[in-house]
């Protein structure tokens, strides 16, 4: 194998160029592609508060994404991302709910002290996740499989199966709200995406958690505390789901038990779509966000254009698919 | 007599750019063939031309006369050519039988598998090959040793008369090596052509009988092994005269640079005590499994030792984790750059860094022109060939990509280098590279323990020698007191 390497090498780097090209730039490409067929076919598409709306309802699955990718890169994955998004979800509601039956003792309590709660709950879910995994080698599909379950549970026995209605009027701002017009979850979205940007490309803890996906043993030999690098991507998925659960509930007024059903579905979805490798070490949080793009803006053109829902699915399971063949394609083609 | 292989003028292109110019060969039957040339000679590409993966772009093949091509390893195999490669890929769930038969199951009634047959069979194969493996072990219980003469012995239950053997003592022991050879021996009696590929020159000169050298994608010569001796054969190879193969520019001086004291590790390594001092070259010899490596990973904090001492610069450490190693100046080369040394998929520059991160970027932001810098110094100290720093690591040669990881460790500018199997898997010309870059460090007052399962690199780099034997020591030798039989009696 190195013989060849190593003859062909000046034309390997053309090829390596290419690839690298048609990685970096290629789900972008699909993605103005999409964008420009809708914006022909229908003339309400490119309208900004249809816009507005792609990216808001974007905004849950992209920060959720975002948190998937920072796992998915160390190999693992995390399938408790929708029941820590009603978990959370419902906590921190019931620290702001004006129902006298649904709230907590002392409700309603000002706004950041729900957002501190449901955020420390998507914590010490991704904390306990990532524990289990790291320390005991659970496979993450395993660990955060049993998560799916607890959370979505623990949710119901907190709220007693109701949902915590009432919320206060700032607590609803950070779902309802916007600054200069923009709303409110874009921003934290954007917000999300550029320090999750930041993080996996300009730190040293980005780098780890490339060098841990790509080859765990050479990272231990390297002196990298794989344990702890391991530990912390859950809590930052967790942390994540738990700013989702309250861009949520403050998005519907209400808290509801079964919030976030299948939510990590689309989630991982975006994250594959948008390139990252499910063996690890590859893929960037970009992707990621074209990816959840991707699918939003799908959802909403086909809803323009008047099709079902139900066909909906299909295609979004068709394009997941398809995007990772292509992938597949491209990487033998190098 | 018609040879049974026979190669002529192939050709193979990737990209534009010319892998293969010139491919020759001709196998005779019942004899041995050492295909030889350092990484990049083509070696490679003309396996995988002529067992089907690739497609060449030129040149006849013929077997037995007729003219061949073939679509796939499949194909190639059925013809009865067929390949021990390199890194071997069993069904390790399967019995030995299973993976001999697999897809050519013997069937019984109701459309099931005839398992009575097909473990009959299996076991008069290994029985008349003389290999004492049983049909009804499973695959993962075998060493990998046994696991190359199961394949061997696929390869015969599909009449295959043309055996390749991709560098098959890399990942095995001396004495497994010899048991290979013999089986070798009797393959050749059977009237059967093995081309044999290894970077080992000393195994080519003990099993072949006749050699062909490739460089940089032509052939260069062939003869009988009997009319060329290491020297000249060394000068085809590499294209030019290379001098001594070993040269030793260190000094030892008296002062302990690592010093261990009675280190166990129960069920690994029993009662481990050695010296290695400042300048000094220090060799573990011993065989796969015989506690070699698991002395350095108690000693980089892969392992918790039981009990024993860990002295540097006569002060005693204690390493709990790899990177109090790291922090006490200890560098380790582990004997898998692959699976252990490198994240393949990074690039040239990320690779490099990887150990260093915390002292190049001491706040939480990275310093990209730091990395960038240190980089390019150990590109450049090293030589290592790559087209870009931020290629893929996967793209380089053995030779280049066991560059990496030296220059990761000696980016750190450590004390004391553990070294594990420096040169598996490179070519003569990187080889010494190597051996220079390992004599410079001890040279400068380093101290540098290595382990080695190949003899002649032992016995020329090591100033002293360590041997191994089920995890005890069998005694330390000076190298002038010591000789390639007295090391293999020793650890056996």
């Amino acid at each position: 194998m190195s013989s060849i390497e190593n003859k062909s090498s000046s034309s390997w780097l053309n090829s390596d160029r290419r690839r690298l090209i048609l990685q970096e730039y290629g789900i972008f490409l699909a993605f103005l592609l999409l964008v420009g067929i809708l914006a022909l076919s229908n003339e309400f598409f490119l309208t900004p508060g249809n816009i507005s709306n792609v990216l808001l309802q974007t905004s849950i699955n992209g920060v959720l994404a975002i948190g998937m990718t920072f796992v998915i890169l160390t190999r693992g994955i995390d399938l408790s991302v929708g029941s820590v998004v009603a978990l959370a979800g419902m906590v921190s509601a019931s620290f702001v709910t004006s129902s006298a039956t649904a709230g907590i003792a002392g409700a309603p309590y000002p706004m950041v002290v729900a957002l501190a709660a449901g955020i420390l709950v998507g914590v010490c879910c991704g904390a306990l996740v990532g524990f289990i995994v790291s320390r005991f080698s659970v496979p993450a599909f395993v660990a955060t499989l049993g998560m799916l379950s607890a959370a979505r549970g623990a949710t119901l026995i907190y709220g007693g199966g109701k949902p915590v209605p009432a919320l206060s009027p700032d607590f609803r701002w950070i779902g309802t709200g916007n600054i200069l017009g923009i709303p409110m979850p874009v921003i934290l979205l954007a917000v999300v995406f550029a320090g999750s940007w930041w993080v996996l490309t300009r730190t040293r803890f980005g780098r780890y958690i490339y060098a841990v996906g790509g080859n765990p043993h050479a990272a231990k030999t390297s002196g990298l505390n794989v344990t702890r690098i391991r530990f912390l991507v859950y809590v930052i998925s967790g942390a994540l789901s738990g700013l989702a659960g309250m861009i949520l509930s403050a998005r519907t007024g209400s808290a509801l038990p079964q919030a976030g059903i299948a939510y990590e579905l689309d989630a991982i979805a975006a994250v594959v779509i948008g390139g990252t490798s499910l063996s690890g070490g590859v893929g960037r949080v970009t992707g990621t966000l074209i990816g959840a793009l991707i699918i939003g803006v799908m959802n909403n053109g086909l809803d323009l254009m008047g099709i079902q829902s139900y066909y909906q699915q299909v295609l979004k399971g068709a394009l997941i698919v398809g995007a990772v063949m292509l992938d597949q394609k491209r990487n033998q083609g190098g | 007599m018609q040879p049974l292989l026979k190669v002529e003028g192939l050709k193979k292109s990737f990209g534009g750019v010319a892998a293969l110019r010139d491919g020759r060969f001709e196998l005779a039957a019942g004899s041995v063939h050492a295909l030889c040339g350092g990484n990049g000679a083509g070696k490679s590409t003309f396996l995988s031309i002529l067992m089907g993966i690739h497609k060449r772009d030129g040149g006849t093949i013929l077997h037995r006369g007729k003219p061949v091509e073939f679509g796939s390893p499949a194909e190639a195999l059925r013809s009865g050519i067929a390949i021990i490669e390199q890194e071997l890929s069993p069904v390790p769930h399967m019995t030995v039988a299973e993976n001999i038969y697999l897809g050519r199951e013997p069937s019984a009634r109701f459309g099931g598998i005839d398992f009575k047959t097909m473990n009959r069979n299996a076991q008069a194969l290994l029985d008349r090959l003389e290999f004492s493996i049983s049909a009804r072990e499973y695959m993962m219980n075998l060493s990998v040793a046994q696991m190359q003469l199961v394949e061997i012995a696929k390869a015969l239950s599909h009449e295959a008369d043309v055996i390749f053997m991709d560098e098959p003592t890399s990942a095995i022991g001396e004495k497994e090596a010899q048991h290979l050879f013999s089986a070798i021996q009797r393959l050749k009696a059977d009237g059967k052509g093995i081309v044999y590929v290894s970077h080992r020159l000393s195994e080519i000169f003990q099993i072949a009988d006749s050699y062909t050298v490739f460089r940089d994608g032509g052939f260069v010569g062939a003869g009988n092994l009997a009319d060329i001796d290491r020297r000249g054969l060394i000068r085809m190879i590499v294209g030019r005269e290379l001098g001594e193969e070993y040269i030793k520019t260190n000094t030892p001086t008296e002062i302990a640079g690592l010093e261990v004291a009675g280190l166990s590790a129960p069920g690994k390594i029993e009662d481990i005590s050695f010296t290695a001092h400042k300048g000094e070259i220090f060799g573990i010899y011993g065989l796969m499994g015989s506690g070699r490596t698991e002395i350095f990973n108690c000693l980089f904090g892969m392992d918790r030792p039981s009990a024993g001492e860990i002295r540097l610069d006569g002060r005693a450490v204690t390493i709990r984790q790899p990177a109090d190693a790291m922090a006490e100046g200890i560098a380790f080369v582990t004997e898998d750059r692959k699976v252990t040394g490198l994240n393949l998929i990074d690039s040239v520059r990320n690779n490099i860094c990887l150990a260093s991160l915390p002292d190049m970027s001491p706040s939480f932001v990275m310093q990209k022109s730091r990395e960038q810098a240190a980089s390019a110094e150990m590109i450049e100290r090293f030589a290592i060939k790559a087209a870009r720093d931020t290629m893929p690591v996967s793209g380089l040669s053995g030779g280049n990509q066991q560059k990496v990881v030296l220059g990761k460790w000696f980016l750190r500018q450590p004390r004391v280098l553990l070294l594990d199997e420096p040169t598996r898997g490179v070519d003569v010309g990187a080889k010494r590279e190597i051996y220079r870059i390992i004599c410079d460090f001890a040279a400068a007052g380093g101290t540098v323990v290595m382990i080695s399962s190949e003899i002649d690199e032992i016995l020329g780099m090591s100033d002293r020698i360590l041997v191994m034997r089920q995890g005890r020591s069998a005694g330390i030798h000076d190298r002038q007191d010591t000789d390639a039989q007295s090391l293999v009696h020793l650890s056996t």
